[in-house]
């Protein structure tokens, strides 16, 4: 019996929200008594393998070759499927990201396992195995109870933090047959929005609205965010107004984002825009209208215009790290 | 060409959400209903392909009681075909995704669309969970979809970037934002058509549950917001980092 963590790799490397599931998981191994097992899927090499050890991986399965170069949801549900099978996971952990979501719920068919998405803290209690999970846009949470034996769950980012836990790790290199018709999807290319922080993986997020006035002055945005070491977001109707690309889109429409630090420049507040910003841990708005309901949600707030506030703002960051 | 898009039913997000019987059931009372945005965007790209091709049936699938006709009705109004519904609680994702499952074996369908998520439960399940009872590739986020003869040629969202799939049908794949621009709203027309076109009821098929909800919290008030005078942001700059503690 085991938990087994399946980490993400982007061109053979890990990132901190790899490091925070395996910590996430041998949290709840310890619980249930069991070790907890990593599985890489790819082209890694045995240094960045061996990193996962430092979080409490024991062994460490890699699945590897042609057929799963190329993430297909078909072909890995299945590699994921079989190291499952092979080690008796009981508990099977994800990130919520793209990946998670895809596989995630298809592995729960495969196993025949209960399984909830987004979690947001360690399990409430283990017997019965109840997760807690945002529902109804932040509005609310629900305690979810699974029954099944085999348990899936994928945690949403910046949930919990990374523990070094360094232990003695095999890495076990698995030779699997692909049949042909997982791999049935076929994806044929991959463009990368260079130098941008993933909104998904941000632990800050600096976010400006239609207070903004036009895509020209976004320039004071993306200095914030840079020094900051941020994610730049924004409201719907600067997206759809074309001034920043579809991807920075945030709210019931766009992306949910579940960052430690949101601000937000120049957005009202509507409910829409806060349904997919509320989980952030803490919210700062800056906007020239007091009456603006952003402010009842969030936790520090500045009224004054943006385009007097912003570059103070720059200049307060800058000198306070240059301090740190 | 056939498709059958799963369509939810969830309360409106200006909605103020409540619990009953100790906090174990969300409360229905005095709550709008809507289908759920991503699935009407996903909706109206069918449309537009249909439009374009003159070759698409859509076909709507629900899981619910009676009370989800209304929705069900507005998908026929904004321009789907014919509908189902499946008589049944949509007590959890695999659940759902069984009875969808279900009708597409059912039925003659080429492909089969979700959107990305419920605005409810935000779960991001259902369309996965389909295709691998299917056993069918499945493409999650779609934030394009270009159909040319049997080829669908799908721009989905990844972490960082955007991914080009290229699928032969039958495939599952569930929609996003940018799939199509504006949800499309019911004229006239369409709402009159739509009490004529076929909405067929058919029984649940037994399908394990393994999750359920033990109990609903409210999220902690989180106080007053602490206001900065606008002249010291650097005072914000020391809150964040002696008292939040996130820089
Ligand atoms: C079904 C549906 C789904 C939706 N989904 C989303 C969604 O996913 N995401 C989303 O964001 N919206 C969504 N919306 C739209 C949402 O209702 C709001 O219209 C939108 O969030 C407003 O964007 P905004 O705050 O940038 O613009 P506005 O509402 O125009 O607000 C601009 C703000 O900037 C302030 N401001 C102006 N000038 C300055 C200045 N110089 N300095 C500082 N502040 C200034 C103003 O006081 C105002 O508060 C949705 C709406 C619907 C109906």
């Amino acid at each position: 019996m085991s938990v087994l963590v399946y980490t993400e790799n982007w061109d053979g490397k890990f990132k901190k929200a790899s490091f925070e599931l395996i910590s996430y998981g041998k949290a709840i191994a310890e619980k249930l008594g069991m070790p907890v097992y990593a599985l890489a899927i790819g082209n890694v090499a045995n240094d960045q393998l061996n990193l996962l050890a430092n979080y409490g991986a024991e062994k460490i399965f890699h699945v590897k070759g042609d057929k799963v170069s190329k993430f297909i949801a078909a072909s890995y549900t299945h590699a994921i499927a079989e190291i499952a099978k092979k080690v008796d996971a009981k508990v099977v952990l994800f990130d919520h990201n793209y990946t998670g979501r895809s596989v995630a719920p298809r592995l729960a068919v495969r196993l025949d396992a209960g399984t909830v998405s987004g979690v947001v803290a360690l399990p409430i209690s283990y017997a019965p195995f109840v997760v807690k999970r945002s529902v109804y846009t932040g509005k609310a949470f629900a305690e979810m109870q699974i029954d099944s034996e085999v348990k899936i769950l994928s945690l949403m980012p910046n949930s919990f933090e990374v523990r070094e836990n360094k232990v003695a790790a095999s890495v076990e290199t698995v030779d699997l047959d692909v049949a042909d018709e997982l791999l049935k999807a076929i994806p044929v290319r991959i463009e990368k929005i260079e130098g941008k922080i993933p909104l998904t993986e941000a632990d800050i997020i600096v976010s400006a609205g239609r207070g903004l006035k036009g895509p020209q002055n976004w320039g004071m945005i993306e200095e914030l965010a840079h020094i900051l070491g941020a994610g730049t977001a924004c409201s719907r109707p600067v997206s759809d107004e074309g001034w920043r690309g579809h991807d920075e889109h945030v709210g019931q429409t766009g992306k949910l984002v579940h960052p430690n630090l949101y601000i937000a420049i120049g957005i009202s507040g509507a409910i829409q825009h806060l349904a997919g910003v509320n989980s952030s841990k803490v919210m700062v708005v800056v906007n020239n209208d007091p009456e603006a309901p952003f402010f009842e949600a969030a936790h520090y707030g500045i009224v004054g215009d943006a385009f007097d506030v912003v570059p103070k703002l720059i200049e307060a960051v800058k000198a306070f790290k240059s301090a740190h | 060409m056939k498709v059958l898009l799963a369509v939810s039913h969830v309360p409106d997000t200006t909605s103020k959400i409540r619990f009953v019987n100790n906090d174990s059931e969300f409360d229905k009372t005095d709550i709008q209903y809507i289908i759920s945005p991503f699935d009407e965007l996903v909706l109206t790209r069918l449309l537009e392909i249909k439009e374009q091709t003159n070759n698409l049936d859509i076909t709507v699938v629900t899981v619910g009681g009676a009370d989800v006709e209304p929705t069900i009705r507005k998908a026929l109004a904004i321009g789907a075909d014919d509908a189902v519904r499946v008589d049944a609680e949509a007590v959890d994702a695999l659940f759902v995704a069984r009875q969808i499952a279900e009708v597409y074996k059912n039925g003659q369908f080429d492909f089969v669309m979700t959107g990305k998520e419920s605005i409810d439960f935000t779960g991001n399940q259902v369309g996965e969970m389909v295709a691998e009872f299917l056993n069918l590739p499945s493409v999650a986020s779609a934030a394009n979809l270009e159909l040319n003869g049997n080829v669908a040629t799908i721009t989905r969202e990844i972490d960082g970037g955007k991914e080009v799939v290229e699928v032969q049908t039958p495939f599952v794949t569930s929609g996003q934002k940018g799939i199509a621009k504006e949800p499309r709203i019911p004229n006239m027309r369409g709402i009159m058509m739509a009490r004529k076109k076929p909405l067929s009821v058919v029984p649940a098929v037994a399908q394990g549950v393994h999750t359920k909800v033990v109990k609903f919290s409210m999220p902690q008030s989180k106080g007053a917001c602490k206001m900065i005078p606008a002249d010291n942001p650097a005072e914000l700059v020391r809150l964040l980092h002696e008292e939040a503690k996130v820089l």
